[in-house]
């Protein structure tokens, strides 16, 4: 079971996990995605949550879904490069925002990263 | 997805002390329900009333549009709160017993689960621990194919580990047809299976949300919830 933040609506969660997956070329060999009990069952959350997030994936153009046989990963994997790389900038925004509110700029932030990963 | 369940200004009286105060609220198929509240707060008694047991003093209760009652006993698998089987029979006997019983049951996959969870077909039930008494009980309510799974303290009384693959039994038997209300204390073990929850207190149901507006609304955990909710 992969750990999920309990504070957090599962949705997007599962969303980012299969987004990073994804590009990460996990389901390369066959593109097609486990069952939705199966992926639930994996994590540990509600059928119905992974399904609709495998319908938001659907509508940002990631997956597609064939009638009676599942879900597939498009064999053209820009698109779930963009949305990462989306997720990955609205993180660093939402890090930004409590730097600042913990005196920090965000060119500051970025020099005080630099500095304290060298260390 | 249909309306499973309905209740209408349900309320139960022992006495003078209101069990259940004017309960309305409809629940629909495919859905995965926590049924939460504290101690005496009326979940058992409201479970009951689901299964015919006990008779509401005033209001009703009405699934799939009939009232609890020997059709609606044939679509409801219900796990009580305490261990009700006799003692003497073997695992596989009370096995055949319940396949006797229900139609929707399924022999292979109760024996399927019990493999899985290592208890042995030929043991005693009185020569099994109480965690393991409890797993067959549950093992014999997910082996029927129900509309409606109600489980009254599922894992309660089950390690840890046997409560993972409690969690993963339920997921596994989803179907959008069926829906499972699930009562406990253990919300942070379960709350991410759920789709909704219902708090009551003093008989009186006081929330029933989506677990996904309550993560996003709130930004707090479920679990987080109830402890505010339910503050001394």
């Amino acid at each position: 079971m992969r750990n999920l933040d309990k504070n957090r609506p599962v949705c997007p969660q599962i969303c980012e996990l299969l987004c990073v997956d994804i590009v990460n070329g996990v389901y390369d060999a066959e593109r097609r995605l486990p069952a939705v009990r199966e992926l639930a069952a994996g994590w540990g959350v509600n059928p119905n949550t992974v399904q609709k997030a495998l319908d938001t994936l659907e509508e940002q153009g990631l997956l597609h879904s064939v009638r009676g046989s599942g879900w597939y990963v498009r064999e053209d994997i820009s698109r779930a490069r963009e949305v990462l790389q989306e997720l990955r900038i609205e993180k660093i925004r939402e890090f930004f925002a409590v730097m600042e509110s913990l005196g920090l700029s965000p060119e500051e932030t970025c020099e005080f990263v630099k500095e304290w990963y060298h260390e | 997805m249909s309306e499973l369940l309905r209740c209408e200004n349900l309320t139960k009286q022992y006495g003078k002390t209101a069990a259940l105060n004017n309960i309305s609220f409809t629940l629909e198929s495919g859905k995965i329900v926590g049924l939460l509240g504290p101690n005496g707060s009326g979940k058992t008694t409201f479970i009951k009333i689901l299964n015919g047991l006990l008779t509401p003093t005033s209001g009703a209760v009405y699934i799939e549009g009939e009232r609890p009652g020997p059709s609606t006993k044939a679509k409801v698998a219900y796990l009580p709160d305490n261990v009700y089987l006799n003692a003497w029979m073997t695992v596989e006997q009370i096995v055949a017993y319940f396949a006797d019983f229900y139609a929707d049951f399924s022999t292979e996959r109760a024996f399927e689960m019990l493999n899985r969870l290592g208890i042995s077909p030929k043991q005693k039930l009185k020569a099994l621990s109480k965690g393991n008494k409890e797993k067959v009980c549950l093992i014999l309510v997910m082996s029927r194919q129900a509309k409606l799974y109600v489980l009254d303290e599922p894992i309660a009384g089950v390690d840890p580990a046997a409560r993972d693959y409690v969690i993963s039994t339920i997921i596994n038997n989803y179907n959008p047809e069926a829906s499972v209300l699930i009562s406990t204390h253990l919300i942070s073990d379960i709350e991410q299976v759920l789709d909704e929850v219902l708090f009551i207190r003093d008989g009186h149901l006081v929330l029933k949300k989506s677990v996904e507006d309550i993560r996003a609304e709130e930004g707090k955990s479920v679990d987080e919830l109830f402890r505010e909710v339910f503050k001394w």
